[in-house]
């Protein structure tokens, strides 16, 4: 091994330790589920939104694919999850959960090859237009899918042939959570290795990253299809939970939506998906018990008002935040504070 | 065949209408405004609010919802739009989104969430017949109008000193700042301009698009579709794609009525991914 791979091992090994702050984050997501059994519902769709916005900030916050299409594969393992159940293909939740995250990911390797080429619009117009196309044909097979009525009559059996669905949401909420985490430590894997690294090479210059040997579109390639495996997980787990599918789940509002949640969140760091989908959920609960009809509208202020500040501010507080937040927790823990390992990534 | 011809055009006609406003946007400030169509409805319901509810004439409503929305426009350029012009693109797509999902609640609270018609004037309605098609009185209109602007815009962008001003700004802002062309001006002019047809379009469309609070959602996509398909460096390609994109649409409904609006979302891939500068670009602009 020579003294870069050396130095570069390190330096991951160095980023990739568990900071006290991201134990405590876990602890307490793992502690809610007895802390709050009133509000499982919510947090199951919490959960699920949090699952989704990682794998869109795995395009866009680390490999700076801007996509509005994000829904195409959240929507399409969310059917095939259900239209598996529907019809007894797979039984078992958690192996028709990962085929359909398969499927998806299908979909994300075919269609990533046309988000190589062109400008943020031409990428932005082709992610719209192909989840826009799955609308059209969801919309259109309805024998199959339900069109605007709804996937109907699924029933998801017992995780595990043990543990049923019950409609308090307990068993849902724990069975997301458990999905989430999973999920998350892959993905904490993928961006901490020496492939994460590279990506973020391409998202800084991907002229400049081909010049050091990166295939810059075989890691585009892989990262997106990995992304709309995350999705397609997403997607299944929505489904599942409420045993209901409908054209919503492929609509430009999800992948608008979606953006908002990383933005609050941030960019470029993992747990951005995760805080942006607890505040956006429950702004949105707030929200629409005041105004049921028109929380849009204040959805759309949020965005124009977080552009007109700025983003990097506001990902500024975050970082001040979370600064304030480690070194309190090293203090109480009596042990040097690990800031490296906290701080967000910038390409 | 003629009749899904003649429909289309106009259809086409419409959208270019609409769109055009979308293109200079996109070709002079390289900003991508998701909330074009906004303006488009705000120029509908301005129609529906004066002809339907005052009684003022359909003539007189359809300068005035171009007249509305361009000061519409404007200012919203001068107070937000001028924020955000060199901001990445990702802040101009979040940010005009909001602003579509903002107008989307604001008209369903104030206009209803129902489907809105204008009134159109007795003499308008009904068709001719030509050589045995049928051809609707309105969608005639349509074509006339929207004719005429379309060489009206050209003469202005090819013959006036603004319209060459505006090339030049499009061709290379830099340059053109240096030559002493307030690019800032200039686009804020075009932009109200682009508003105020869009609006004019609306106006217009609301009897064969349809016009109700969802009306920016449905269609930006369309918008899109002419502007990346006829490229953002002259006005003939989003004219072109546009009378492309409407005579497709309505032959795809009428012939393959099952695949609806996918045939469409097909070509534009496409075409995306065989010229990603759009199809009727010239073949390289920097």
């Amino acid at each position: 091994m020579t003294q870069v791979a050396a130095d570069v091992a390190s330096y991951l090994k160095r980023r990739a330790r568990w900071s006290p702050l991201e134990i405590a984050f876990w602890v307490f997501a793992f502690a809610s589920i007895w802390l709050f059994p009133q509000k499982h519902l919510i947090l199951t769709e919490t959960a699920i939104l949090a699952l989704f916005a990682l794998s869109l900030d795995l395009i866009l916050g680390y490999a700076g694919i801007i996509s509005l299409g994000q829904a195409a594969f959240f929507g399409l393992a969310g059917y095939f999850s259900g239209l598996v159940a529907k019809y007894g293909i797979i039984n078992d939740p958690v192996l028709a959960l990962i085929c359909s995250g398969l499927v998806a990911a299908l979909l994300g390797f075919v269609t990533s090859f046309l988000v190589l080429r062109g400008s943020d619009l031409t990428r932005l117009m082709v992610t719209l237009g192909v989840s826009l196309m799955l609308g059209e044909v969801a919309n259109r097979y309805s024998s199959l899918t339900g069109g605007a009525d709804g996937l109907q009559g699924v029933t998801i059996a017992p995780i595990f042939g043990r543990f049923a669905f019950d409609i308090y949401g307990h068993t849902a909420y724990v069975y997301c959570l458990v999905v989430l985490f999973i999920c998350f430590l892959i993905a904490r894997r993928i961006v901490y290795s020496p492939f994460g690294l590279s990506l973020r090479a391409v998202k800084g210059n991907a002229l400049r990253a081909a010049a050091v040997a990166i295939p810059v579109n075989g890691r585009l390639v892989a990262i997106y299809t990995v992304s709309a495996f995350f999705a397609g997980i997403a997607g299944a787990l929505l489904t599942q939970t409420t045993a209901f599918c409908s054209l919503d789940v492929l609509s430009l509002n999800r992948s608008a939506d979606l953006l908002l949640v990383l933005i609050i969140g941030g960019t470029g760091y993992l747990y951005g998906g995760l805080i942006g989908a607890v505040i956006y959920k429950f702004m949105q609960d707030w929200i629409a018990s005041l105004t049921p009809q028109y929380w849009q509208f204040w959805i759309g202020f949020m965005l124009v008002l977080i552009v007109l500040v700025g983003r990097e501010r506001i990902s500024g507080w975050n970082e001040a935040l979370r600064t304030f937040l480690v070194q309190l927790a090293s203090r109480v823990l009596g042990r040097k504070p690990a800031l490296s390992a906290a701080a967000p990534d910038r390409g | 065949m003629l009749t899904i011809l003649f429909d289309g055009t106009a259809y086409g006609m419409l959208l270019f209408v609409l769109a055009c406003g979308l293109s200079v946007t996109l070709g002079l400030m390289n900003f991508i405004n998701l909330a074009h169509g906004a303006f488009a409805m705000a120029g509908g319901y301005c129609t529906v609010v004066l002809v339907n509810r005052m009684g003022v004439p359909f003539w007189l409503g359809l300068p005035l919802a171009f007249v509305v929305t361009a000061l519409l426009g404007g200012l919203l350029e001068r107070t937000l739009y001028v924020h955000v012009y060199a901001r990445p693109h990702l802040d101009q797509v979040l940010f005009t989104i909001g602003l579509v999902f903002m107008s989307v609640a604001a008209t369903d609270y104030v206009m209803g969430s129902s489907q809105q018609f204008i009134q159109i004037p007795e003499s308008l309605q009904g068709q001719f017949n030509v050589f045995g098609i049928g051809m609707g009185k309105y969608r005639l209109l349509i074509i006339a109008i929207c004719g005429v602007l379309t060489l009206a815009l050209q003469l202005i962008l090819s013959k006036t000193r603004f319209g060459s001003r505006l090339r030049a700004a499009v061709d290379d802002q830099r340059v053109a700042r240096g030559l002493g062309i307030n690019v800032g001006a200039v686009f804020g002019l075009t932009f109200a301009f682009g508003s105020g047809l869009a609006g004019l379009g609306g106006a217009l469309g609301a009897e064969i698009l349809g016009l109700d609070p969802t009306f920016p959602l449905k269609y930006m996509i369309y918008f899109l579709i002419v502007v990346t398909v006829g490229g953002t460096s002259s006005i003939t390609g989003p004219f072109l794609a546009s009378i492309l994109l409407g005579v497709g649409d309505v032959a795809g409904k009428y012939y393959v009525p099952t695949l609806g609006t996918f045939v469409i979302y097909a070509i534009m891939i496409a075409v995306l991914i065989l010229r990603p500068q759009g199809l009727f670009a010239r073949s390289s602009a920097r």
